[in-house]
């Protein structure tokens, strides 16, 4: 089952997510990226139904791209949050998308920020958050090591931890992730961590 | 899966001399998983109006819609005289002259509001009663918690204001409350 948390530092809001595409006991692949940069300052880590979670994140990055087109200026965090909370909702009782979301995004007058929206369109502005089987281990490592300010030294030490804890104690452990951070200079891929690569495929 | 359980919420309102308190508890969950410890269930409308709402916490956030959510109403009415009232997700009435009660640790809240209330208390001893009815009975129940919001209000004094219109100023004073271990 998908693996999707993050939490807040100082000045910057980190996410990580597994990459295993899976139908039924077939991986179909390992490095699906599910962490999706909105704009230049957010990012959308996502996870559920694989058609839901992409078609749904890519309708919300077309239409804050569409705002900041019409208006000049980028959405904050928490409007983008409270969009895709009203889309989310909308949708809810006709044609429900299965998809959870953790908004991540930095605002140059309030800082980082990370907001939890579950697939039933309960909006929620966390300092730390998680969905999927891996939430049980990932939430309980961040209640014991977490602390407000941390650097991001400290915050990708805490992400390898929740990883680790991941890989040794969920049955059906994804093997790679990827960690994804967004602070003043924007939103960035971090690093992957992967324990399987995909084989290299011989040339014809 | 049962609809009013997903999320938990406790929510309390009783009726003083002349004022009112409303409180909830802090936790927002969804089924046996925590996920926050500071979600806010009780809204101002106004100066003297307060909603707050139980049940289903997407639903508490949507405008219109169908609603899976027990609304507690807290007020100070004409000549202010406090005000309390209840509904249940389909708009059943329930108007009380002590205190009203909804959520997940509603049986626990009825029993812990009768013993504990009083007919006429102050503000300060309202917000206790309050207060204590309310950790009380969270602390049975699993699935709210985590500390309380404890808004109370009451009438305060009159005054005059520069542009010579008089009026009254309300005390209102907002309590979170920590669980302590």
């Amino acid at each position: 089952m998908e693996c999707v948390f993050g939490f807040v530092g100082n000045g910057f809001a980190v996410v990580a997510a597994d990459t295993s595409a899976v139908h039924s006991i077939l991986v179909h692949k390992s490095n699906e990226d599910k962490i999706m940069v909105l704009d230049s300052h957010k990012l959308i880590a996502a996870s559920g139904e694989s058609g839901d979670r992409v078609q749904f994140t890519e309708y919300i990055q077309k239409n804050v791209a569409l705002y900041q087109f019409r208006n000049g200026i980028p959405l904050t965090t928490a409007a983008a949050a409270n969009f895709t909370r009203g889309e989310l909702a909308t949708a809810l009782r006709k044609n429900p998308y299965f998809v959870n979301i953790l908004l991540a995004g930095y605002d140059k007058e309030t800082g980082p920020s990370l907001y939890y929206i579950d697939y039933i369109a309960t909006l929620h502005k966390v300092d730390k958050g998680a969905f999927g089987y891996g939430s049980y281990f990932s939430l309980s490592m961040m209640d014991r090591h977490y602390h407000s300010g941390m650097t991001v030294e400290e915050a990708i030490d805490l992400v390898d931890k929740c990883i680790m804890e991941i890989r040794s104690r969920l049955v059906v452990a994804p093997p790679n992730f990827v960690i994804k951070i967004v602070d003043k200079d924007g939103a960035r891929e971090y690093a992957w961590r992967e324990s399987v690569k995909d084989a290299a495929v011989a040339s014809a | 899966m049962q609809i009013f359980e997903y999320n938990g919420s406790a929510l309390v309102a009783m009726v003083g001399k002349n004022c009112f308190a409303i409180a909830s508890d802090r936790r927002l969950g969804v089924q046996l998983q925590t996920i926050a410890t500071d979600f806010q269930r009780i809204s101002k409308i106004h100066d003297r109006l307060f909603l707050g709402l139980s049940g289903l916490a997407t639903d508490a956030q949507t405008l219109f819609g169908p609603y899976f959510c027990q609304p507690v109403i807290a007020g100070l009415g004409d000549e202010d005289k406090p005000f309390i009232c209840t509904m249940d997700s389909i708009g059943a009435k329930e108007l009380a002259k002590d205190f009203v009660v909804a959520g997940t640790a509603s049986e626990s809240l009825y029993g812990a509001c009768e013993s504990m209330f009083k007919e006429n208390m102050e503000p300060e001893e309202l917000f206790e009663t309050v207060s204590q009815a309310l950790l009380a009975s969270v602390d049975r129940d699993c699935l709210s918690g985590w500390g309380g919001h404890n808004t109370y209000r009451s009438k305060g004094k009159d005054f005059e204001r520069k542009d010579g219109l008089s009026g009254t100023k309300y005390l209102t004073h907002e309590i979170s409350m920590d669980l302590f271990f």
